[in-house]
């Protein structure tokens, strides 16, 4: 087994490692270090173009693109990493027991996932957003509330299969717990699919955020988000492209890194599972 | 070379049709000549006005009421402004001239004013303007007919009399030499106060035709203006675009045709496809303070905020240079009335003087203050962002609340309850007292909650003199007090930077918050 993994080089697993850590590392680095102020205004540096001190350019008030894109990837990763574990942990108590147990519980709770389901998400988050108000914490709460369904149904389906697999029928003759049984006996085996899920609502999680900032009902300024900022920039894409440019592949960089880390997953647990 | 002559016949055939439909507008004069000379006139000044066609006019914010007396926000104001007309009205070197009158003189001891109604003027139902509609809008505005203003300047009207069916005379209680300015206010169908919301009819060269909340309001050309000739137009749409972004996104794909409230860079970016015209505004940008919020109530941190600011820096960053700096409530392209006090803060920052205020008013370590910014605004948006960093040099640690055009009207402006706020002021009418009229402690428009027995004094006095060089000199004094006292941190008279499609031209700026579209007009 162990010569199979070392023969197999996954280069998804690789990729989306590098791709992700290096955000991760540039997004908590932001939030202790910067090598500018990411707030700090320039009449002097309104826009220039990237060079060996501004790798990114500055904007139009002469900030450091590439300080205020730490913070804002920083920011992303927050708000995401946040949402993704609400809706996660909902998530997989609901599909837990709705699956396992089934029944009358199970026949409400899937009907209103359809109905949640039913809603465009953005369209969703807006009307939450409105309830709730702007800002940080309710963005989190809104998109966490959105990417609830999908990891129930998920969570949900690999439950229904296990709970009469052989093993699992002979630990309830055996006078195991039900608690014991759905978290120490199933859970473990749909971490995988589970994981995948994961970077897949991370994924959504980023677009959502930054889709959210781009509407300037997320993040507030003068605090950077990556979404914020391609709102700002998109007035000057003809005299400075780069400051859309940046943002807009950052965003594309831990999207791409992390839908790889998500199928490098896959793919190593497949050849585990081999 | 034939390609070429084909191409020729066809425009020239084109020229003659649109010829023919000019020549509908113009009416009387031309339809006489008979149609050889026409299509020689018609290729001679085919550079000049063309009558007809449509424009869309971006702007900022929905409409807050149809009912022109009722309407407060400037932006609504703007538009009215075609739909509507008072006894007079203003022009764009800011003078008065006559408008649903044709005459008018006030009494050597300002108390009677008698106005003597132009012949012809039709409302856009197609009735004529009679004494009884101008003694209606008058006295409706003035709060006779119901008891309640809507028209504040207009309170001071005693009685509207019809002395005969061409004459009006209105007597006031007090004299005031700026009265007249308010008889711009809006002359509409007598008893038709229930419906003007609903089916807004007036005497001003654009007709309502349409109106769809958050889309727009379209306009037809008023065929029975009085103002010979005019307008050029048939059709006016003021479309409202979300955000200065896609107001600049539209303007490139030729969705809108005239947009007024460009930043500096989009000004640039639109520069070789567009006309592009600066003018100064008619609008005071300030950071609002709320007098009554806590750390804002003391004179000395307010008189801190306005050392922090760098105007300068606001300027250059939001406004490319082009924007007038100030200190106090009043525009500087009102010279007779305008008081240089930039001096008195200075228009960069100054830090230590700043703080100096701060540790005297208690506040050594600053405190927390959120700015309500309106967010459609996009240039107060910047000027915000620029404002909360040099905020943060004296310590005082602000943020900035984005808030919806209605939100902030019902929060800021009415319900008063924010700690500060970047906005503007708007000089909506020509009377030069217009913007010190709101400091008044009791003046419902006082959303800034300043306070000072010596400004109500002054004020009331002001409004007494009929001197005008005493006035002036008062009106200044007035400045001197909103400055010492820092009212608010005055900032900017931004410049209003207008985009027009190549293809219009007569486009007029007002030194008032007004977009004429009577005398604007295609070139080919």
């Amino acid at each position: 087994m162990e010569n199979k993994k070392r023969k197999k080089w996954n280069g998804y697993l690789a990729a989306g490692l590098f791709m992700t850590g290096l955000a991760v590392f540039l997004g908590i680095l932001g939030y202790f270090w910067t090598p500018y102020s990411t707030t700090a205004m320039s009449a002097a540096e309104k826009f220039t173009a990237p060079s060996m001190h501004h790798i990114f350019g500055t904007d139009n008030f002469g900030r450091d693109i590439f300080s205020r894109v730490m913070q804002g990837l920083g920011t992303t990763l927050v708000i995401s990493t946040s949402v993704v574990l609400f809706s996660a942990v909902a998530g997989v108590l609901l599909g837990a027991f709705t699956g396992y147990f089934g029944g009358i519980l199970d026949e409400i709770l899937m009907r209103i996932t359809d109905a949640v389901n039913g809603f465009p998400s953005i369209l969703l988050t807006l009307v939450i957003i409105s309830l709730l108000g702007k800002g940080r914490q309710n963005v989190i709460i809104a998109l966490g509330i959105v990417f609830i369904p999908s990891f129930v149904r998920i969570v949900r389906g690999e439950f229904l299969r296990l709970r009469d697999a052989d093993y699992i029928k002979r630990a309830r003759l055996m006078g195991v717990g039900r608690l014991r049984i759905l978290f120490i006996h199933i859970l473990p085996n749909i971490f995988s699919v589970l994981l995948v899920s994961v970077m897949i609502g991370f994924n959504n999680a980023i677009l959502a955020e930054s889709g959210m900032s781009y509407l300037g009902i997320g993040v507030q300024a003068p605090d950077a988000s990556l979404g914020m900022m391609l709102s700002d920039a998109q007035g000057y894409l003809q005299t400075a492209p780069w400051y859309a440019l940046f943002p807009g592949l950052a965003i594309v960089w831990i999207v791409l890194g992390f839908s790889l880390l998500g199928e490098g997953i896959r793919k190593w647990d497949g050849s585990r599972a081999e | 070379m034939k390609k070429r002559l084909h191409i020729l016949f066809m425009a020239l055939l084109a020229m003659a049709v649109l010829g023919g439909c000019g020549a509908d507008g113009t009416g009387e004069s031309s339809e006489d000549t008979s149609s050889k000379e026409q299509n020689v006139q018609e290729t001679e000044i085919s550079e000049g006005p063309v009558y007809g066609g449509s424009v869309v006019v971006g702007i900022q914010q929905d409409i807050d009421s149809l009912d022109p007396h009722k309407a407060t926000a400037a932006g609504t104001k703007e538009i009215l402004f075609n739909v509507f007309e008072g006894l007079v009205k203003p022009d764009e070197n800011g003078n008065l001239i006559c408008a649903v009158a044709s005459d008018y003189s006030i009494s050597d001891d300002g108390l009677v004013y008698t106005f003597t109604l132009r012949d012809g003027v039709k409302f856009h139902n197609g009735n004529d303007v009679t004494c009884e509609d101008v003694k209606y809008s008058l006295e409706r505005a003035a709060g006779l007919l119901d008891g309640t203003p809507l028209v504040a300047t207009l309170q001071t009207i005693q009685s509207v009399d019809i002395l005969d069916d061409k004459t009006v005379q209105v007597t006031v209680d007090t004299p005031n030499t700026e009265l007249i300015y308010s008889f711009v206010t809006a002359i509409i169908p007598a008893g038709s106060g229930e419906d003007a919301e609903a089916n807004p009819v007036g005497t001003g060269p654009f007709s309502f035709v349409s109106y769809t909340p958050q889309e727009g309001i379209v306009l037809a050309k008023n065929e029975n203006y009085w103002q010979e000739g005019l307008p050029y137009l048939d059709e006016v749409d003021f479309k409202i675009v979300g955000s200065a972004d896609t107001a600049l996104l539209e303007l490139q794909g030729g969705s809108i045709d005239i947009y007024a409230y460009l930043t500096d860079s989009q000004a640039n970016e639109l520069k070789d496809s567009f006309n592009v015209i600066s003018s100064p505004s008619n609008v005071v940008q300030a950071l609002f303070l709320n007098n009554d919020y806590e750390p804002l109530s003391d004179v000395k941190v307010r008189q801190a905020i306005c050392y922090a600011l760098d105007k300068d820096m606001v300027n250059e960053f939001v406004a490319g240079g082009n924007g007038t700096l100030i200190s106090s409530a009043m525009l500087p392209t009102l010279k007779y009335y305008y008081e240089d006090l930039n001096d008195l803060y200075g228009t960069s920052a100054n830090v230590e003087k700043a703080k100096e205020l701060l540790t005297e008013a208690g506040y050594a370590d600053g405190f927390d203050l959120a700015i309500a910014v309106p967010s459609v605004y996009e240039f107060h948006m910047q000027t915000a962002e620029v404002v909360v960093e040099q905020l943060k040099a004296v310590g005082i640690n602000a943020t900035i609340d984005a808030v919806e055009w209605n939100t902030w009207l019902e929060d800021v402006y009415t319900n008063r309850e924010y700690q500060a706020t970047i906005s503007g002021i708007t000089c909506s009418d020509l009377t030069p007292g217009y913007l010190l009229n709101r400091f008044q402690t009791d003046s419902k428009k006082n959303f800034v909650n300043f306070k000072s027995t010596e400004y109500d004094e002054l004020w009331k006095a002001t409004q007494a003199t009929q001197d005008a060089a005493e006035k002036a000199a008062d009106y200044k004094k007035l400045q001197t007090i909103l400055a010492d006292e820092a009212a608010s941190a005055f900032i900017q008279v931004p410049a209003n930077t207008t985009a027009f499609n190549k293809n219009l031209a007569g486009y007029k700026f007002y030194p008032i918050y007004v977009q004429d579209m009577s005398t604007v007009y295609f070139v080919k």
